[in-house]
């Protein structure tokens, strides 16, 4: 599919690396000069602006972590005033705070303008209708894509996420092409559509959908395409890098990460050395271009590699793969993201149960369900069962709040829950993508 | 006087699968405990073992050391004729009274039918059904 932006999608790898350069020092000046926090970060690496000679020097700089936007909460690590701001959103910390995100006019515009380049790179364009189906609000997924299509001049269909059959009469009726969400809710649209006697593959005019915020694999690519007849996109980001922001193209050989907003390096997690293209390691990426909230080597927690030589469609940007999985222990549970010690904080505040608990992730159907097994304490035990089921709800309640994701809860004798066997018994994950 | 007709009665934590009753049972009988009525209240995944055991305190302890939830809750045991309208005339009793039954459970033993209540006032409960020519259970026989 041609460009988006032909002179930037077709740079010469050299051109792009000094721009690439020049976007860096100015940024790394600016951030010592105006950024108090990584002002700080820097001295304390020992390494001044001066320093960055080559873009190899990025290796010089000190890394950044989802907990230094937590420990900057709300806006206290940002460069710019709310006042040029434009917009927030909040996404879920690892402890219960929450990290907070801000964009000015200009990065919201770098952030279409980067969708933009990714979805024409799959023929999303004029005379298309994409249904939105990523969550919209404080998660960054709806907006995020919305913006981006409507920027290729394409006819957005903001459904969220939610009320399932209502967004396949809708797909029908206004003959949707496209569609943006999670891969699990395409496949359970599939199956809603199914049950209503709705075929997505005769019965629609949906063509392609661009499928991201939870991992997902080649297997399930050839599933989703084979049974829906659409072509299966994967598409990537984060809150911290602005949200869904790059996507393969038709190739489906890996996703654009397009050089001129981002620099990506792939470190060894344990080490964070710098890694050769198509060596497996932790993402980390810079923002080149960023205003409100700078992210320098910001260490995202996935692992995948990097693969710099020319895609065959032309485009001459470094390419991620798949993500193979986490440096953490993170679950992506229907495209939210949920560490266990959010759940370990929440349980801190509700005496009824005890602070052990066990994670159990299936997918009933398409779709992800997790299920929280705590032990009732010794004071709450109640020889009435709608007592013990006030409990139930009630922790159900709070872990729903805290993480933004619905759960079970099951409460459990006392002392059958692991103790101190680490991530992999309290963390059971039984799910196949 | 009321008190002495309030018999304890233990309750258990136990998870709904395979085993766990038997795992109860098993360590009533391993410390020589003997359990005259008990029954099973279920709920979503859990449920909760409900006995009247010869001797509570021990029960209670042999439990809690095998890591079982255990609470000692106060009910009632009331004797019926073992023929219709035995459950009929406890239940009026309590009813005309405006006593509720919060969950009862029976067992028909060598002395005839017992109910065992759990109301949500115990005394008033003994005064009423003493009062009405009722025969309650002595706390001191299952304890």
């Amino acid at each position: 599919m041609p460009p988006w932006n032909p002179r930037t999608e077709e740079m010469p790898l050299g051109e792009l690396r000094r721009l690439q350069f020049k976007l860096l020092k100015s940024l790394v000046y600016r951030l010592y000069s105006f950024n108090d926090f990584y002002r700080r970060r820097m001295k304390e690496q020992q390494v001044h602006p001066d320093d960055i000679r080559t873009l190899e020097d990025v290796a010089k700089l000190p890394f950044m972590y989802k907990g230094d936007l937590r420990d900057g909460y709300p806006d206290r690590i940002f460069s710019a005033e709310q006042n040029e701001l434009v917009r927030y959103h909040v996404s879920s910390g690892t402890t219960g705070k929450p990290t907070v995100v801000g964009y000015t006019e200009r990065d919201i515009e770098n952030w279409s303008e980067s969708l933009a380049r990714g979805f024409s790179s799959c023929g999303l364009g004029r005379g298309d209708v994409i249904q939105v189906s990523y969550g919209y609000g404080l998660f960054t997924g709806g907006l995020g894509a919305h913006y981006g299509a409507e920027r290729v001049g394409a006819t957005v269909l903001p459904t969220s996420v939610g009320n399932t059959e209502r967004q396949i009469e809708l797909m029908q009726d206004l003959h949707v092409t496209a569609i943006a969400c999670t891969p699990s809710y395409l496949l359970h649209i599939g199956e809603v559509a199914e049950k209503m006697g709705v075929s997505i593959k005769n019965d629609t005019d949906l063509r392609m959908g661009f499928l991201g915020a939870e991992p997902w694999s080649e297997q399930m690519r050839t599933r989703i395409e084979d049974w829906l007849g659409i072509r299966a996109y994967d598409i990537y980001g984060t809150s911290e890098l602005s949200g869904p922001m790059f996507t393969e193209c038709t190739e489906q050989q890996g996703i654009h990460i397009w050089g001129d907003l981002a620099l990506v390096e792939i470190v060894d997690p344990a080490t964070g050395e710098v890694l050769a293209p198509g060596e497996q390691g932790e993402l980390t990426i810079t923002m080149l271009q960023k205003e409100a909230l700078p992210m320098v080597r910001y260490r995202i927690g996935d692992l995948t590699a990097v693969e710099e030589g020319a895609c065959a469609c032309g485009r001459t940007h470094p390419r991620i793969g798949r993500i193979r999985g986490r440096v953490d222990d993170m679950l992506i549970i229907r495209g939210i993201n949920v560490f266990p010690s959010q759940v370990e904080h929440a349980l801190l505040e509700i005496p009824q149960v005890g602070r052990h608990f066990q994670i159990v992730v299936d997918r009933k159907g398409a779709l992800d369900s997790m299920l929280v097994r705590v032990e009732v304490s010794e004071e709450a035990f109640s020889d009435k069962i709608t007592e013990l089921m006030v409990i139930k709800r009630a922790v159900e309640h709070r872990l729903r709040s805290s993480l933004n994701v619905s759960v079970d809860v099951e409460l459990v004798e006392p002392g059958t829950l692991p103790r101190f066997e680490g991530k992999s018994k309290k963390i059971v994950d039984r799910r196949s993508l | 006087m009321e008190k002495s007709y309030i018999v304890k009665q233990i309750s258990i934590f136990s998870e709904n699968r395979p085993g766990r009753l038997a795992a109860i049972a098993g360590a009533l009988r391993d410390a020589g405990i003997n359990i005259f009525a008990f029954s099973i209240a279920e709920a979503d995944g859990f449920g909760v073992v409900r006995a009247l055991v010869d001797r509570p305190d021990e029960a209670h302890r042999t439990l809690t050391d095998l890591g079982f939830r255990v609470s000692f809750t106060d009910v009632i045991g009331v004797k019926m004729r073992d023929e219709p309208g035995g459950l009929s005339d406890i239940a009026s009793i309590l009813g005309d009274a405006g006593i509720n039954i919060e969950y009862a459970y029976a067992y028909s033993g060598r002395d005839g039918a017992v109910l065992i209540l759990r109301v949500d006032q115990v005394e008033d409960a003994i005064r009423q059904i003493l009062g009405r020519g009722g025969e309650l259970l002595k706390a001191s026989l299952s304890g």
